[in-house]
């Protein structure tokens, strides 16, 4: 009892843990090429020498981010790397196995052989990794971040507001206005505004938390904020709603009001702030399904997909076709119809996952995500600054939100939205933004592990005591 | 701060718990029904993407699975176009399988547990899939006869060999072309079938299996074989007024034309069923009682339930008789008596076997890929509603229909034909329908026939059953006769 008491105080250099994340790397590197082997040899029956390239490249982007980690965040958390290897692995596979499915369909038809995807998505993985090295190298210490927080602010409105003033041929894909498109190029500038966002939210709320915190009046035992103070609240769900009118981004829409509602209940502790934000939502999705028809069809669709199965619901209604298909083990990889269902490598990659791996595979998905954002969330317990800890927070829950809207709505739990699944889906935007967002993961996480004794001088005395006590309880 | 991140570690579990709940609510609970969804084309490519069986008639294919470039690699063809249709059925689609296609489709596809072993070894031994030959046991004279016979008319006929079961010819006008079904071009497919569904009658139907129709005189071979069972011989005299007068209601029965059976008012059972009198047969009905009738005709199988053969088939019926006055005019087959032409070639069929009625069926032997033979058809009996003796003398009863009485048109050179013609009063104002029943040789019977012709007849000219069906009859024995050896 008295040695395990003591440790904390003995252990100066607790384990960084960085052998462990390179076993687990080398573990979903192996996995991914694997995989895609399969998917070679069922589809086309042959193992070319690109197995092989994709092997390497794929490897070597996970070699120099865990070497990067070992170096600039030595002590960060060593699952969250390996977790966001085997998803993006996963997806680099699924995508390539569509590509085949794609073109074979198009060779049958006599159509003009589509091009191949997955290189490009590989090369936004090098993209991301570039990112990635870019955020740990420039950022040393996470409560940097605070002191740009009003520049974020602009920055991430900006990236918000970008593709709806631009005109719909620059912007518009799909119906939805939320693109620029460039030479060939499309970003999704939304994706990038996300994190920026989440930063602002975490340095503005840490800011104004006390008098956030300040009750006015009780009520059904709740403590509700002055009214003044719902100011913020009000932009956030202004913002959010202008998202949803001019770039006709449900997903967005919803992430990014979900995304302040929780960063508010953790900064303040107040639930009364969850209500509030649930009825504003409420009204908001009233308003929307009241005013608009891509609402109301969403809506429709999601509550008897069968009904609208020929136009609006065909999406849904083939995804569940897949899903219902792969049933419990999957048709195998390269055995499904996968490219059955329209926009299977962005939004409906999930569809893909269950037809050919099974429940087994959708639900491995699914824990895979949830290990990250719990990491993440366990990082915002442990982190000793409350920015760092309202950041790692949000980071996570956005993650958490995010997987839930689009995996939800891919299996008709709740209405589909459209948004994409985190490093899974095709697309440079999606991918880059969210390889951003777990290099500020690490970031904090690496701050949280590292001893106290290495850490700068504390600027948050309040808690620093409190998460001692609670360190010793959880050892 | 921690204990809202806990609250939200918790909530973002549960979101996730639902997340998967649903996912196992599809991918196991409703994972059958969406796998087996109409409109999952997952499951159809795969079946598209198999050399499907051939359906074979004599040696020849005619339905069949071509190779094709674009995305479903097999094509069905039929070709014989609509010849065969009744009993090939289609392959499409947007309607999925129909007929044969439809009931057979385990063995066609490939995935009958008849074709483990097969599939195991192709399997190993990296042969693509194929599915199993159906074999029916139609004869192509006799089906081509019976088609080019019934065109221009809506009607059906059908051939059985009485010894067997075996059902020779099967057709159905107007028929539809199953290729214009079975392409893989959608829009073209909507297209014939709203051209289809706007015709009079749906060409898609099978008459002579999916639908029942009153047989009019035909059904007194049912009466009179009740009757010699029970002990009357084809010369027992039965009354036969000019006008029977029904008893317990105020309506009269006359016979066809208002013509008179016989100028003493009472005949031989040979001779009112030679002249097919009415009177005659729906005093006989009403002497021997509904429960006898319906005794009969129940031995015959017509009793209101219906049979896979493999193909379903409607049910014949006797239907509701309220009172003797009904009893009258069900014994000449009106009111509610219903048969189906296949039906109505089984009671010929029977009479033609001595008594003993085999089981229809349309598929004689299951190949394997490689052409050995799965399974055969086996003959079975379906019912042995008389004694040999009582059919004998049907015989000659029917032999001098065609003979003497009204069903001459089916008179066949060098052979004794026996036979059973029909007039079916439908409405007022509208052309009866016609039949005809029959078997040949009457001595050493290789064929029974069933010939309905909807709306056939006229009430103003003579035109009966004898007229317009007898000789589509005669054609198909005839057809029959001359291919066998």
């Amino acid at each position: 009892m008295s040695a395990v008491m003591a440790a904390p105080q003995v252990a100066a250099a607790p384990p960084t843990r960085r052998n462990t994340e390179l076993a687990m790397l080398a573990f979903a590197c192996l996995l991914t090429v694997g995989a895609q082997s399969i998917v070679d040899l069922t589809v086309t029956g042959s193992l070319t020498v690109e197995v092989a390239t994709f092997g390497a490249s794929f490897t070597a982007i996970w070699a120099v981010a865990h070497l990067v980690v070992r170096k600039l965040a030595p002590y960060a958390d060593p699952l969250l790397l390996p977790a966001v290897a085997l998803l993006s692995g996963l997806g680099l596979v699924i995508i390539h196995r569509l590509d085949l499915a794609e073109q074979m369909d198009a060779g049958l038809d006599g159509d003009p052989m589509p091009g191949a995807q997955a290189p490009t998505q590989l090369v936004w993985a090098l993209v991301g990794l570039v990112l990635f090295v870019a955020v740990l190298a420039v950022i040393r210490d996470h409560r940097t971040l605070a002191r740009y927080a009003y520049t974020l602010m602009f920055v991430g409105l900006v990236l918000l507001a970008i593709p709806a003033v631009l005109p719909a041929s620059l912007s518009e894909v799909n119906g939805a206005k939320l693109w620029i498109l460039v030479g060939g190029f499309s970003i999704q500038p939304g994706e990038f505004a996300k994190v920026a966002l989440i930063c602002f939210f975490a340095a503005y709320l840490v800011d104004k938390r006390d008098v956030l915190s300040l009750a006015s009046r009780r009520f059904l035992g709740l403590d509700f904020p002055r009214g003044r103070d719902l100011g913020p609240v009000i932009l956030a769900w202004a913002v959010s709603l202008m998202v949803l009118i001019f770039e006709r981004d449900l997903g967005s829409s919803l992430l990014i009001f979900g995304i302040f509602m929780v960063m508010l209940y953790v900064a303040t502790e107040r639930f009364s702030w969850v209500l509030i934000g649930l009825l504003m939502f409420m009204g908001g999705a009233y308003l929307a399904y009241q005013a608009f028809g891509h609402v109301r069809t969403r809506v429709d669709v999601w509550l008897d997909p069968f009904a609208y199965r020929d136009d609006a619901g065909f999406q849904i209604v083939q995804s569940l076709f897949g899903l219902g298909t792969g049933g419990l083990f999957g048709t195998g990889l390269g055995g499904g119809r996968p490219a059955t269902v329209p926009f299977a490598k962005t939004d409906f990659i999930a569809a893909a996952i269950g037809e050919e791996l099974g429940l087994f595979g959708l639900v491995a998905l699914i824990v895979l995500f949830l290990l990250i954002v719990e990491r993440g969330l366990r990082t915002a317990l442990v982190v000793r600054d409350s920015f760092g800890k309202l950041l790692a927070a949000g980071l996570a829950f956005t993650l958490a939100w995010q997987v839930f809207v689009v995996l939800g709505g891919v299996t008709k739990l709740i209405p589909l939205t459209g948004l994409t699944t985190p490093f899974v889906s095709y697309g440079g935007s999606s991918l880059v933004a969210n390889f951003a967002l777990v290099a500020l993961l690490v970031r904090i996480s690496d701050a949280a592990r590292r001893p106290a004794v290495v850490m700068a001088p504390k600027t948050d005395l309040f808690d620093a005591p409190t998460q001692i006590v609670k360190r010793t309880q959880d050892a | 701060m921690n204990a809202p991140v806990r609250k939200i570690a918790i909530a973002v579990l549960v979101l996730f718990t639902l997340l998967i709940l649903n996912a196992n609510v599809i991918q196991v609970i409703q994972a059958d029904s969406l796998r087996t969804d109409s409109g999952n084309t997952r499951v159809l490519i795969d079946e598209y993407s198999r050399q499907r069986g051939s359906i074979v008639v004599d040696g020849q294919p005619v339905a069949t699975s071509v190779r094709t470039d674009d995305a479903l690699q097999y094509l069905r063809q039929y070709p014989a176009g609509p010849l065969y249709a009744p009993a090939t059925g289609y392959y499409s689609l947007i309607f999925g399988p129909s007929a044969i296609e439809r009931t057979e489709n385990d063995l066609l596809s490939g995935s009958d547990d008849r074709l483990l072993v097969r599939r195991i070894t192709d399997l190993f031994t990296g042969r693509d899939p194929k599915g199993a030959n159906v074999v029916l046991s139609l004869n192509p004279a006799a089906q081509q006869a019976a088609f080019d016979a019934l065109q221009g008319v809506t009607g059906a006929a059908v051939a059985l060999d009485p010894n067997t079961g075996a059902i020779l010819a099967m057709a159905s006008t107007p028929s539809y072309d199953p290729n214009l079904l079975s392409s893989h071009e959608p829009a073209a497919i909507r297209d014939y079938a709203a051209q289809l569904d706007a015709a009079e009658v749906d060409p898609r139907l099978n008459r002579a299996t999916q639908d029942n129709f009153p047989p009019g005189s035909v059904f007194k071979t049912v009466i009179a074989a009740a009757a010699l069972s029970d002990g009357y011989t084809p010369e027992t005299l039965i009354p036969a007024p000019d006008v029977l007068e029904l008893p317990g209601s105020s309506a009269t029965l006359q016979n066809f034309g208002g013509s008179s059976c016989s100028g003493s008012e009472e005949q031989s059972l040979i001779d009112a069923l030679t002249i097919s009198c009415n009177t005659a047969f729906a005093q006989l009905g009403i002497d021997l009682g509904e429960e006898r009738v319906r005794e009969m005709a129940a031995g015959f199988g017509i009793d209101g339930t219906g049979f896979e053969m493999p193909l379903p088939v409607a049910p014949s019926q006797v239907g509701d008789i309220e009172s003797e006055a009904a009893l009258g005019q069900s014994s000449i087959g009106q009111r509610d008596v219903r048969l189906t032409p296949l039906h109505a070639a089984m009671i010929a069929s029977c009479i033609a076997n001595d008594g003993q009625l085999m089981s229809p069926y349309l598929v004689s032997e299951i190949q394997g890929p490689d052409l050995s033979a799965l399974d055969e058809a086996d003959p079975e009996v379906f019912s042995e509603p008389i004694s040999a003796d009582v059919a004998n003398d049907l015989t000659t009863m029917m032999v001098s229909v065609v003979d003497d009485g009204s069903g001459q048109a089916a008179q066949i050179d060098g052979m004794d034909v026996a036979g059973k013609t029909g007039t079916a009063e439908v409405a007022e104002g509208v052309n009866p329908h016609t039949w005809f029943i029959g078997f040949a040789p009457a001595d050493d019977p290789q064929v029974a026939v069933a010939v309905f012709v909807a709306n056939g007849g006229s009430s103003e000219s003579e035109a009966t059953g004898g007229e317009v069906s007898a000789p589509i009859g005669r054609a198909i024995m005839e057809a029959v006769m001359g291919s066998t050896p």
